[in-house]
């Protein structure tokens, strides 16, 4: 392999110290443990949290231990931080900022991210916020109650409910710091993919992981901005008396000291950004879906470019459908209408991409590793969750669909489980790399179908429900008499979440128990192609001690007539032919 | 289709690397790409991560104007006239305000000047350790020193603009104007805050007798940044003054 030292300027020296090694790190591949253990724990309160509301919904008048009877604002509290903590601090924080971190300098052959200082920043603003988050469930009035979208005036007014008062404010300011350590992050990712690749490593060789992190750092640099500009308005609202939001209103019998605010303009800027954050939850999902998808076929991925080409306009697309989030805004229909066709068009490269993905299964020689099963299974979650999609894309559909339970089901299939499943195939994948050792199989094997079926049981039944009337974020609906019916349901969908849940501890212990005692690895257990499968296991601190490598080949290099074996380095000397 | 030859392992020949950013390493290694000169590559790479930030300050800035243009059309509903009015008064704007855009402009002209000689400093590094050569120095004027002084004069300027706007009746909370005048300049102010914050680091540079060349990079990307602080300063003057 010809290399080459990485100079001075490319590298830091290794610390020394656990504080320099562990806590505050430069190492990027510290900085992405700490964002996975930050999202880690983040998905396990989260997931505690949906818990205690599913159990509400079909018990509502059970009295918990420790934590009493669950009252209707603390079942909107519930709500609005399951969704935040979900949204923020595992959707966007693991997939990006673990794995992204961690992986991202090593496939395209760098010593480190452009800043480390920087990353390191990211991620301790990312933590503060994560805590600020958490403060919020303790300071008087307890956290908010506006869901994870904060609209206004109920956002904006500090005395439209229990939560809006301290708890608010610990919210937005969360959101805030949270957007500065996300906009760092992106900055550091963009310049990283442009100006660290190693010798060889084109754009279009670099493997669709890098392409979609990449892809996903754009779209946060534009959307973050948006939220935090928003993110200022309001707190200047509900702190500096300025009437952005809040309209000429009346609480609780009182009239609110605003006037003249308008709650769509809020509305408007969330979604610009929220329409983005889907697809910052699930691109990086989707890159290594192709990834492993391609590993484990033993074939090359189908369609190379029209992956990175349907990656790039999805990101385009995102910033142009905010609209069908607001169908029940009194939106003009002509507006709706544009909208709802630029949002029907993200099917065209969501099904090529969908296609190409079976394009590569199709015929290849499937190894059915755990890593292999979730990047099956996020297709099929992306295909049911997505296909919901084109419906509630249409405002005729999308207003009486809106406010139920079928919205949730899609969202959670595509934007939830979907992009959890990206989370676990890379940790099934690159957990070797990263901590030298297997993870158990069979375990990994239970975890994966009690999983999949779970999550379905869970998130299907609720596309019915919605359609049988069912509304979301309601507290309470077993008393209503033409809901009787969807009771059963409910509770087959709180026993599922108990297993699905139940199944969670499942990976926990595989993956702390794997870190102490799995099988070793090898350098290249799963045979890949890309880069850090040609360095050592767990990689040196530089990466790939002392040289860069230099590439010759496609990310994908599988089954290539006359090799020695079914797959080509990307280090290979090449003369195999571009197809 | 070609044939496929086993991987050969070729190092190539052992590279000198310069830990100290002094001169430059000698590279045996054909030079082909920025890498072999690691202080151009620093130099760009600064840069292209200032550039991708700037992009995310402009979007910041970006939702504002919206939130601004879309807000003066707005009619909003009176209750007690049971009717939707425009009640979009436009803030009168100070006449300071005009002054601090003279010094913010200034200050752009000498921290390029910061910027010019910090390039000198490093292009002539070598310089002084060739024997029987030496370099006029023309330190005497502190072209960061000065650009520190005219930012923060801009910023006290921008706080008495701040009252005197308060004083004429026009505080954040007054008005829907007023308030977009308060956050486009209070938004602007806290990002040449940051600006400010770099120049220490960059003047902290030249007391602590950092190398020429990290010296030049901090400089520059400082350079950079403080020049669309202005620039983003004129928009958001254009801004409040013509669209209102």
């Amino acid at each position: 392999m010809a290399t080459r030292e990485f100079t001075a300027h490319e590298t830091h020296a290794a610390p020394q110290g656990f504080i320099r090694k562990w806590v505050f790190s430069l190492d990027h591949k510290v900085i992405g443990l700490q964002y996975y253990f930050l999202a880690l724990t983040a998905v396990f309160v989260g997931m505690f949290l949906s818990l205690l509301m599913r159990i509400h919904l079909i018990w509502p008048n059970i009295s918990l231990p420790l934590l009493g009877e669950i009252k209707p604002e603390t079942y909107l509290t519930l709500v609005t931080m399951h969704g935040t903590i979900m949204v923020f601090f595992v959707l966007t924080t693991a997939p990006q900022g673990g794995f992204g971190n961690y992986f991202l300098p090593i496939q395209i052959g760098a010593a480190d991210m452009a800043f480390p200082v920087l990353n390191m920043l990211s991620f301790w603003v990312t933590a503060l916020a994560f805590v600020v988050m958490l403060g919020a469930f303790f300071v008087t009035g307890g956290a908010p109650l506006h869901g994870w979208t904060g609209y206004p005036p109920l956002s904006a007014v500090q005395s439209a409910g229990p939560g809006e008062g301290a708890g608010a404010d610990l919210w937005i300011i969360s959101i805030a710091l949270f957007c500065i350590g996300a906009l760092m992050s992106a900055l550091n990712f963009i310049t990283t993919t442009l100006d660290m690749r190693t010798r060889g490593m084109s754009m279009m060789r670099m493997p669709l992981t890098c392409w979609a992190w990449f892809i996903t750092a754009i779209l946060g640099l534009l959307a973050f901005g948006v939220l935090f500009s928003a993110g200022i308005l309001l707190l200047l609202d509900r702190n500096a008396g300025t009437s952005f939001y809040v309209p000429l209103t009346v609480f609780s019998g009182q009239v609110v000291a605003h006037k003249g605010g308008s709650p769509l303009l809020w509305q408007h800027l969330f979604w610009f950004f929220g329409h983005p954050e889907v697809y910052i939850a699930i691109l990086p999902a989707m890159g290594l879906c192709s990834q492993l998808v391609s590993v484990f076929s033993r074939k090359p991925i189908f369609g190379y470019k029209a992956m990175v080409y349907a990656m790039l306009s999805i990101g385009l697309l995102g910033f142009m459908v905010w609209g069908h989030h607001m169908f029940m805004s009194g939106m003009s229909p002509y507006t709706a209408f544009a909208f709802s066709i630029m949002t029907m068009a993200i099917g065209v490269p969501s099904a090529i991409k969908t296609f190409n993905w079976l394009g590569t299964l199709w015929g290849g020689r499937i190894r059915f590793a755990s890593p292999m099963l979730f990047a099956i299974g996020f297709v099929s979650l992306f295909v049911s969750g997505g296909i919901s999609g084109p419906f509630l894309a249409q405002p005729t559909l999308d207003i009486p669909l809106h406010d139920t339970a079928f919205v949730t089901g899609h969202f959670h299939l595509i934007m939830g489980v979907a992009s959890i499943f990206g989370i676990f195939a890379a940790t099934y994948y690159w957990f070797p790399k990263m901590f030298g050792r297997m993870m158990n199989e069979s375990l990994a094997r239970w975890h994966f179908w009690l999983t999949f079926v779970g999550t379905y049981c869970i998130f299907m039944p609720m596309h019915y429900a919605g359609m049988a009337g069912q509304p979301r974020r309601y507290s309470q609906f077993t008393e209503l008499h033409y809901l009787e019916k969807l009771i059963p349901l409910n509770t087959f969908i709180t026993f599922s979440a108990f297993v699905t849940i139940s199944a969670q501890f499942i990976f926990l212990v595989n993956l702390f128990w794997s870190m102490k005692a799995g099988k070793k690895a090898s350098d290249n257990p799963w045979e890949a192609t890309t880069l850090e499968w040609t360095t050592a296991t767990p990689p040196p601190h530089d990466n790939f001690g002392g040289h860069a490598p230099t590439v010759y080949n496609g990310p994908y290099e599988y089954g290539v007539p006359g090799a020695p074996q079914d797959f080509v380095m990307q280090t290979d000397p090449r003369t195999v032919a571009a197809h | 289709m070609a044939s496929y030859t086993p991987t050969v392992s070729i190092d190539d020949p052992a590279t000198s690397t310069d830990a100290n950013g002094g001169s430059p390493p000698a590279w045996v290694d054909g030079g082909d790409d920025f890498h072999s000169r690691p202080f151009d590559a620093r130099l760009r790479r600064a840069r292209l991560g200032l550039f991708v930030g700037v992009v995310g300050i402009v979007m910041i800035f970006v939702s504002f104007t919206s939130a601004y243009v879309v807000r003066q059309g707005l009619p909003t509903f009176d209750s007690r006239t049971n009717s939707l009015v425009h009640d979009w008064i436009p803030a009168p704007l100070p006449k300071l305000l005009l002054v601090n855009t003279l010094v913010l402009l200034l200050s752009s002209v000498t921290i390029e000047l910061a910027r010019r000689r910090a390039a000198r400093n490093a292009a002539l590094a070598q310089v002084p350790s060739i024997p029987g050569v030496s370099i006029r120095g023309d330190e005497k004027i502190s072209w960061l020193a000065l650009t520190l002084t005219l930012g923060l004069l801009f910023l006290a300027g921008q706080a008495m603009a701040w009252r005197e706007l308060a004083a004429s009746g026009f505080y954040i909370s007054a008005t829907p104007s007023s308030s977009f005048v308060f956050l486009l300049t209070g938004m602007h102010g806290v990002h040449l805050l940051g600006g400010v914050i770099a120049l220490l680091i960059a003047g902290l540079g030249s007391v602590l007798h950092r190398s020429p060349q990290s010296q030049l990079i901090l400089v520059d990307i400082t350079g950079w940044y403080w020049h669309f602080m202005a620039v983003l300063w004129v928009y958001i003057l254009i801004l409040l003054e013509f669209v209102r």
